[in-house]
């Protein structure tokens, strides 16, 4: 069965999405993200989805679950290389995935990962 | 049906005289266009039609079956051409019904003093003619909303530049009505310039767009949602008065979108974004 592999980047996982997503590849990814991220004790995970041609409701929905299970377990998702039919395509589904960061590419999303962390730092240490 | 058999017979063998009888009444009509049409041309094209006529005739007096299709044809070229030369539809239909009073003339003819053979005749003839002209109206139509059409397609054509104002800034001139079609390719060719040159942010003027209502407000939400997903931002600029009062009162949630009265405006919200500054040179 194909699994979707989950690297290490530093203090970051890294998700590439290259096979057909379906159901029980996707709840497999979400079990094993969700033990990394504890176990690596990431800070923030990097979804890559530049392969993806095409997206049903069933991938915006679960590209909008690991975004938030990761946010409760204190990690940043940023979603990469989304491609302009993707996009319309969702936005016209009507998950615009509103709470979700998105980058261009796999530096500019690590830019931003590294960014927002800091500012999450600041905000947080106490006076 | 006896009679119209008798009556394709006449009608072909005496095409010659119908023609020249169809001729003289078509010239004398008024709404003969003499600017537009010349003789020979307007003869040439009844004895085509009337040779055509005279065939299916002679198989059938229903206009609906199969044989009438050369005259069918026929009658859709001649209302094409006549549609490009400037004709009205109606002048075009006046072609087909001017030929019942020659036709009308060889029935009273041949018929004499039989009123009841007249009476069908005349009116089988006439229920024919008019479902021809009828049918040479309706190919004008077509064809006009074919033309129609085409307008469309090309208007929606017209190209919706996306210009580069700056490092990873794109500006987004909109000119002219948003409908879903146009939003389509708005958002399409964006969204691809977007990926071509990694940009950041999306100014889109909205100065050229007439009316903004809530159909409008809903295609430009789209058009910046999915700018987003794509990792870069959306600046609305060119809000005229009317429009930010239309706005307000049609309830419409802009959310957190950020929007601007002009280009310049917006364009200085970007550049503080990237953390750049304009300063004047020392003179």
């Amino acid at each position: 069965m194909e699994r979707i592999p989950i690297l290490k980047m530093g203090s970051y996982l890294l998700v590439t999405i290259q096979v057909d997503m379906h159901d029980r590849v996707a709840m497999t990814l979400q079990d094993e993200l969700t033990e990394r991220i504890v176990s690596e004790r990431a800070q923030g995970v990097l979804l890559d989805i530049s392969s993806v041609e095409v997206v049903d409701s069933f991938i915006g929905r679960m590209i909008g679950n690991i975004a938030s299970m990761s946010r409760v377990l204190d990690a940043e998702t940023v979603v990469v290389g989304m491609r302009p039919a993707v996009a319309i395509t969702l936005v016209e589904l009507g998950l615009a995935l509103p709470n979700i960061r998105t980058a261009l590419n796999v530096d500019a999303g690590m830019t931003l990962l590294k960014s927002s962390r800091k500012t999450l730092a600041n905000a947080r240490s106490p006076r | 049906m006896g009679h119209n058999t008798q009556m394709a017979e006449e009608i072909r063998n005496r095409q010659d005289v119908i023609l020249k009888d169809w001729m003289s009444y078509q010239l004398a009509a008024l709404t003969l266009r003499r600017d537009l049409l010349k003789e020979s041309e307007l003869r040439e094209t009844s004895r085509q039609f009337l040779e055509l006529f005279a065939e299916a005739f002679a198989t059938s007096a229903d206009s609906s079956s199969p044989h009438w299709k050369p005259v069918k044809d026929n009658l859709t070229e001649i209302s094409r051409s006549r549609a490009v030369q400037g004709f009205g539809p109606s002048e075009t239909a006046m072609f087909v019904f001017s030929l019942k009073q020659p036709l009308f003339d060889l029935v009273q003819q041949r018929a004499g003093q039989d009123g009841k053979r007249l009476a069908e005749m005349f009116w089988d003839l006439t229920i024919l003619l008019d479902k021809l002209g009828l049918y040479t109206t309706e190919v004008y139509q077509e064809s006009r909303e074919s033309v129609i059409l085409r307008q469309q397609q090309e208007l929606m054509e017209l190209s919706t530049p996306v210009v580069q104002l700056w490092d990873e800034v794109l500006a987004l001139p909109l000119i002219g009505t948003l409908d879903s079609g146009r939003t389509q390719v708005v958002m399409e060719s964006l969204l691809q310039r977007v990926v071509e040159t990694g940009a950041r942010i999306a100014i889109i003027d909205i100065t050229g767009v007439p009316t903004v209502d809530t159909l409008v407000a809903q295609h430009l939400m789209k058009t910046v949602a999915a700018t987003r997903l794509m990792g870069a931002d959306c600046i609305i600029s060119g809000i005229r008065p009317q429009i930010a009062q239309t706005i307000v009162h049609l309830g419409v949630n802009l959310n957190d979108i950020i929007t601007k009265a002009t280009l310049a405006d917006a364009f200085q919200v970007a550049l503080q974004r990237m953390g750049a500054t304009i300063s004047k040179a020392a003179p």
